[in-house]
């Protein structure tokens, strides 16, 4: 019998071309809260669907109490006594909370017919024993946040999970909610059950887990016993990079205000948003994925209008209800995902530039095609799209490629002040690099930039000043002097007391 | 965990919303029969009543499998094709052994649409063909397989045989055979839905497919199973129909799948999959079935019958829209 109750070897996993974990490496003792450590991109999700069977993994080995196994999909993980709570929720809105604690494993007769009392029963038992009290019979879609929480970890009880995954269980928790969470995982561990806890929260991981495993761009960093680490050291391990000097932005003498933020908020997203953004300027903003920055960004360009807290444009205060409404104003926002919110990928290049400045085009409604295609063929050289033909269709180009049409695009409208969500995403290198000259370019000709990306390098190469969101709070500005990795994190990962913010 | 409920007035109103769309099709059943027993008092008769069960029976078989189908986030379109090649092949078959065994004939005609409905579930279930892509290609295919088989021939009433017109239009048990066919695939139907885990799948797959996925729940074998069902009751209703009609057409059950559908949604079952219920569905089919008979008996342009089926789809779907809208607003 080996020490541990689950052993990952050397695991790498690909999509398409991309190697995502790069022979990572986990060892899972029984009875021990395992915090699992990385930021945006490390791994972590891809590494706990190859444990649960979602993903298989391209290379190495698992062993499961000594034993080589392998899960060919979510079923075999889940009978080998392995359970897990993933980050969105998965309960099925339409069927009731006794439903969905046995979904695919409802108790039944001899003879294979539901047995629906044993269910009910069963449910209210397991539930009762995890000190919930709920109406077994309420369809999900009425409960709370926590309350389908509470569902999910019954349903990995019900199976006599021997090791259960918990994705980030705490982020849309309340404090007391995830404290009486805590006390719960540490009965779970006393029982013998092994856990293997993702958090963003460093404190959450002092407070519960017992040992930590750092990953870090898909790779294994190192493994610690939790009591003998500290918060910077942590940190360390997460970052554990040098800058190169892979981002080129140019000195800009920041210009005029050309956009000003006050106690923007927009209730339960995000609260007390001040920043002011200078002509030739880019700000970068950082954060976890979640901590509130598009919504930020998609307030502010009218997408979702805040509920409180004031915008000035050029000086002048201004409420921008609608996108046709910022674009008039001067403002543009490129979209974190390109495919769904950038780009008509149906449509060729041409077409894509030109629509947001289609009535330019229009004469009596009818379209000046002469005009729209040279428009649009200098906004594309300007960004140096590679493409057979401007009538190529935007799905056929590359991912690089689809993001300078995306910038082309919302160029043609002249902006003078520009949002950029996630900018370089998913895109290669060597577009990464032409991507950042453009903005520094753009900059350079007195654009203000705002830049969300979740990227640390790219946020401190990129960036004259760094605003840190977590948790729709602000909880940091730096300039770029002052800007280290190990603060941006630190700032990043705090916990707020309610009330408390800069 | 201790973990309150939600404010209860809140969810109330939304559980009696949700609930108000079978209660509401009793409601416009009753207004209808009040109104229309007013100007045609033989509506309110016994016998026009079996006469709204003979008219609705085959609707019932096949929106029974449709509503399976659609609590996947699916829809078949291709069972009026189906019936239609079912009934032609069956017509052609009992034409040539006027002495085959009717259960052989029943057997023969599921048979058949199974095939069919196995074909649709390929296309779906492992080409990942969207559902109404591919069964408006089936549609299309199987009608035009009718004409292929038939030749563009009918089968007329003298052609086939006493006995299997009786199959429709017997009353061994008191009422006539095709309300028994009907109330047994409702029974079925209803222990497959609530007493089986495979029922159960077929909710959770057309509620959360990932959840369904996550728990371990093989999401294309469900909606491949889908399919064949929905195949194996247009098989049914096929067999039923020739023997009904007496005859076999090249446009038989031509249009029907628009009928399934209207009863499965009027009936309260969600286009957007994993809601519904068969006594809704019932409900839903008798409906139209009333809509029907009601036109006739008050002598009112018979163009008036599918504005009403219209209006009422449109009502069922826009409460659909405005319960998930609600539900959406209460959590956040």
């Amino acid at each position: 019998m080996s020490e541990y109750i689950l052993e990952l070897k050397n695991i790498t996993k690909r999509f398409g071309g991309v190697e995502v974990l790069h022979g990572v490496s986990l060892a899972l003792r029984p009875g021990e809260v395992h915090a699992i450590l990385g930021e945006n991109g490390a791994g972590k999700s891809t590494l706990i669907k190859v444990i649960t069977g979602v993903h298989q993994p391209d290379g190495g080995e698992i062993y499961l109490n000594g034993e080589h196994v392998h899960f060919g999909d979510p079923l075999q993980a889940r009978q080998a006594g392995i359970a897990a709570i993933y980050q969105e929720l998965s309960l099925c809105l339409d069927l009731n909370v006794a439903e969905n604690i046995f979904l695919g494993q409802q108790p039944t007769t001899v003879g294979g017919r539901i047995d629906w009392r044993k269910l009910y029963s069963e449910a209210d038992r397991l539930l009762t024993s995890l000190g919930v009290h709920l109406d077994v019979r309420t369809k999900a879609r009425n409960l709370s946040i926590a309350q389908m929480q509470s569902i999910e970890i019954a349903r990995a009880f019900s199976l006599n999970a021997r090791i259960l995954i918990m994705d980030e269980p705490t982020s849309s928790l309340t404090l007391s909610e995830a404290a009486e969470l805590f006390g719960l995982m540490r009965r779970l561990r006393s029982e013998g059950t092994a856990i293997i806890f993702i958090s963003h929260r460093l404190e959450e991981l002092f407070e519960v887990a017992d040992r930590v495993t750092v990953l870090r761009d898909g790779t294994y960093v190192d493994t610690r016993l939790v009591k003998d680490v500290t918060r910077d050291q942590l940190i360390r391990l997460m970052v554990g990079r040098t800058i190169s000097n892979l981002f080129p932005k140019q000195d800009v003498t920041p210009g005029e205000i050309a956009l000003k933020v006050e106690h923007l908020t927009h209730t339960g997203i995000f609260e007390d948003i001040n920043f002011e953004l200078r002509r030739g300027e880019i700000l970068g903003m950082a954060g976890l994925v979640g901590a509130g920055r598009t919504d930020v960004a998609r307030a502010i360009f009218g997408v979702v209008p805040p509920t409180g807290g004031t915008i000035q444009v050029e000086g002048r205060q201004v409420e921008i209800t609608s996108p046709q409404q910022a674009i008039s104003l001067g403002l543009a926002y490129v979209p974190e995902d390109r495919q769904l919110h950038g780009l008509i990928t149906a449509m060729n290049i041409t077409s894509n530039i030109s629509l947001p400045i289609l009535q330019e085009y229009a004469r009596r409604g009818w379209l000046q095609d002469k005009a729209e295609r040279s428009a649009a063929f200098n906004a594309a050289r300007q960004m140096e799209v590679r493409a057979n033909s401007m009538w190529q269709i935007a799905r056929t180009l590359s991912g690089g490629n689809q993001q300078k049409v995306v910038l082309a695009k919302w160029l043609s409208t002249r902006p003078r002040i520009l949002i950029l969500d996630e900018p370089t995403r998913g895109i290669d290198v060597g577009t990464k690099a032409a991507v950042h000259a453009l903005m520094s370019n753009l900059a350079a000709e007195g654009i203000a930039i705002l830049m969300i990306s979740s990227e640390l390098p790219e946020v401190l190469g990129m960036s004259d000043r760094i605003l840190v969101m977590h948790e729709g709070h602000m909880t940091g500005l730096f300039s770029r002097a002052e800007a280290t990795q190990e603060k941006i994190i630190s700032a990043a990962t705090q916990t707020i007391a309610p009330g408390e913010a800069m | 965990m201790t973990v309150k409920n939600p404010p209860a007035t809140r969810f109330n109103l939304l559980t009696t919303l949700t609930r108000f769309r079978e209660f509401g099709i009793i409601i416009i059943i009753l207004i209808l029969t009040v109104l229309v027993s007013l100007r045609a008092p033989v509506f309110l008769t016994p016998g026009n009543f079996r006469d709204i069960l003979v008219d609705i029976s085959i609707l019932v078989i096949v929106a029974l499998a449709q509503t399976i189908v659609i609590l996947t986030h699916g829809i078949d379109l291709s069972v009026g094709s189906s019936i239609g090649l079912v009934a032609m092949m069956v017509a052609f078959t009992i034409k040539a052994n006027p002495n085959i065994s009717l259960v052989l004939v029943v057997l023969l005609g599921m048979a058949l649409g199974a095939m069919l409905g196995t074909f649709n579930g390929l296309i779906i279930a492992i080409g990942k063909v969207p559902p109404i892509i591919a069964t408006l290609g089936t549609l299309g295919i199987y009608r035009g397989m009718v004409f292929l088989y038939s030749q563009g021939y009918w089968v007329p009433p003298y052609q086939l045989p006493d006995a299997f017109k009786m199959l429709a239009k017997g009353t061994p048990l008191g009422v006539p055979n095709i309300i028994i066919f009907a109330i047994v695939a409702a029974i079925l139907v209803y222990y497959f839905l609530n007493y089986t885990r495979t029922g159960r799948n077929i909710y959770a797959v057309g509620s959360n497919p990932e959840a369904a996925q996550y728990v371990g729940i093989r999401k294309q074998r469900i909606i491949f199973l889908v399919y064949v069902l929905a195949g194996i009751a247009a098989g049914l209703a096929g067999v039923l129909w020739a023997s009904r009609f007496e005859s076999s057409q090249t446009n038989t059950a031509l249009g029907f799948e628009l009928q399934t559908v209207a009863a499965s949604i009027v009936g309260g079952v969600s286009i957007s999959g994993g809601v519904g219920t068969v006594p809704g569905v019932l409900l839903g089919a008798l409906l139209l079935g009333m809509i029907n008979n009601a036109v006739t008996l008050v002598r009112i342009s018979p163009f008036w019958e599918q504005a009403a089926q219209g209006l009422l789809i449109l009502i069922a779907v826009v409460s659909d829209i405005l319960i998930l809208r609600g539900t959406q607003r209460n959590k956040s």
